[in-house]
């Protein structure tokens, strides 16, 4: 009769860590998903900022700071990735202080197409931070529990860490973005 | 895209969670999506093409009131269904908390999905002791989204995490366009107070106002206060003295086109609620309607009004205050004008083209790359133990 009991009690443990190992794997596949969306984001806004740095439309010194902020942010390692999109999000705010520098993109040829992308790029950076470093809080959860740890449901795959960046848009261009 | 979306509500009981997600549908269908939405109602009632009934409701007591919930096992069968024939990109859940569609989608459905939190509900005692259980359904959101700041707060204070802000939508041009009614303008010795709301709902504040009137009527006897809203009119006026009360009309329950023609046509409009609110679309109404707003200081109506620049605001249950800032703002046409006028600007934000668009890119952000929406097959005892065969 104890053997059974504890048979019953084997079974039940199995299935709970085969259901909590599900939960983490799904919260692994969203944390990943959601790191791919702020990539795909950070490289977009990257790419417009370079554009436009080289186009010819902004004054020389601001060409030259963006250019040099949006590169450095495409090359980042891992490491110093944090601080190069700060430092991008930075220079945007500063080439953007004032209303003026929208209104010279937009009057320029395909101005409008690109103040609109760049518009889009720094609202949705904030948007897809927000889901990523959501997602790696659920999961550092479930990674702290100590049923996980004690059987190493998590493998071998890293601690979950947050993107933190600065990445408050020029108020020129959300406001912009919002009409 | 095809995308599911989720009312907690019933379809057939008006509601602002109702309202929105039928904007929000129509706006979607409008740009070309597919939309289905999955929501409570009776099999009887007619429904809209794009809408799926999920059941009845059943009114059961929740959380201090009775509430309208969807739970059971019939229910979650016809969420499966739903979820199974509509092979969505993304379902769009709202109120993933409470505990009806909305937390059954959550639980039954896997892939992308995002959830949007209307309200700021205190923390109740029935969520914490299903923290364990809510948990494990909510941590399958890839996108939380709040609809004010106020909203976001409480959201993170309570289940941790963190959400974007995405205001509510209103069809500003549709409130901009309404013909103001004549019989409902007011004049420079009679001039209109608007108020819309529950009359029988002491938060959405009408006593705050009949402790005000008194004083209005003092200074300008000719003064009228409108009332659109459901609810015990004899009891309203009770506080006030009878020789006032030939100044307070009430309208009843009013269409969306009378509410936009009485938006137009008053000289002021009051939103003095005293709490509950966690956005504040009727605010959002009146400016695009073009009428000065002057509201109570609740954090949601301050966010709302652009920190007090889009409309005026006064201490929360003060009539005295109430008082005198309406005199103020009826003595003053410019400043009416000028409140007019930030608040048609301001609203901009807040149209359904706006509200539309960042709500489609946070679909597109959580679908990049992923699958499409699929139920969450409980996997068998067999397949956990390893026996099952693929």
């Amino acid at each position: 009769m104890t053997l059974l009991w504890i048979a019953v009690a084997v079974v039940l443990l199995g299935v709970y860590l085969s259901w909590t190992a599900g939960r983490l794997d799904r919260l692994h596949a969203r944390m990943d998903a959601a790191r791919a969306a702020l990539d795909a984001q950070l490289l977009r806004r990257a790419s417009v900022a370079q554009e436009l740095a080289t186009s010819g439309v902004l004054d020389p010194a601001a060409s030259m700071v963006l250019y040099q902020s949006a590169h450095a942010a495409r090359q980042a390692e891992d490491e110093q990735r944090e601080v190069a999109e700060s430092e991008l999000s930075q220079a945007l705010r500063a080439v953007f202080a004032e209303p003026d520098a929208v209104t010279a993109v937009h009057e320029a040829p395909g101005g409008p197409e690109t103040i609109g992308e760049l518009g889009q790029a720094v609202r949705r950076v904030p948007m897809a931070r927000r889901f990523h470093n959501d997602a790696v809080r659920a999961a550092r959860v479930v990674r702290r529990h100590r049923v996980v740890r004690w059987f190493r449901l998590a493998g071998h795959a890293p601690f979950p860490l947050a993107f933190e960046m600065d990445d408050e848009p020029p108020a020129a261009l959300a406001a912009d973005a919002s009409r | 895209m095809r995308i599911g979306i989720v009312c907690p509500y019933s379809w057939d009981v008006p509601g602002g969670v109702q309202f929105h997600i039928r904007d929000l549908a129509e706006h979607l269908i409008r740009r070309g999506h597919e939309v289905s939405v999955l929501a409570p109602a009776d099999d009887d009632t007619p429904l809209p093409d794009y809408v799926v009934s999920a059941g009845r409701a059943v009114p059961v007591p929740y959380n201090g009131s009775v509430a309208r919930l969807n739970f059971g096992f019939l229910s979650a069968a016809r969420v499966r269904r739903w979820l199974h024939d509509g092979r969505f990109d993304v379902i769009h859940i709202h109120e993933p908390a409470s505990p009806s569609l909305g937390l059954l989608s959550c639980w039954a459905a896997q892939g992308p999905i995002v959830a949007t939190f209307h309200t700021s509900n205190p923390r109740s005692r029935a969520m914490i002791a299903a923290y364990p259980i809510l948990q494990p359904a909510l941590e399958k959101i890839s996108a939380r989204i709040a609809v004010s700041e106020y909203a976001r707060r409480t959201l993170v204070e309570h289940l941790g995490g963190d959400a974007v802000v995405i205001p509510n939508g209103v069809d500003v041009d549709f409130f901009a366009r309404a013909e103001p009614r004549p019989e409902w303008r007011g004049t420079d010795e009679a001039p209109t107070i608007g108020f819309i709301g529950r009359i029988d709902e002491p938060r959405k504040g009408l006593p705050v106002v009949m402790r005000a009137l008194p004083g209005i009527l003092a200074k300008r006897p000719g003064t009228r206060l409108l009332v659109a809203g459901r609810g015990d009119e004899e009891e309203a006026v009770e506080a006030l003295p009878a020789a006032l009360r030939g100044q307070v009309e009430f309208l009843g329950m009013v269409s969306d086109e009378d509410k936009a023609r009485l938006l137009r046509s008053v000289d002021l409009y009051l939103a003095p609620n005293t709490g509950g609110e966690s956005f504040g679309i009727i605010l959002v109404e009146a400016m695009s309607a073009g009428a000065p707003v002057l509201a109570s200081d609740l954090d949601a109506f301050r966010q709302v009004l652009d920190g007090g620049a889009a409309g005026e605001l006064f201490p929360v249950e003060d009539a005295e205050a109430l008082a005198d800032a309406a005199l103020r703002l009826l003595a003053d046409p410019d400043r009416r004008a000028a409140l007019s006028t930030t608040g048609s600007r301001h609203v901009r934000r807040f149209d359904w083209s706006c509200v539309g668009a960042e709500i489609l890119s946070v679909y597109e952000m959580v679908t990049d790359g992923a699958g499409s929406v699929a139920t969450d097959e409980r996997t068998g005892l067999r397949a956990r133990l390893g026996l099952a065969r693929d």
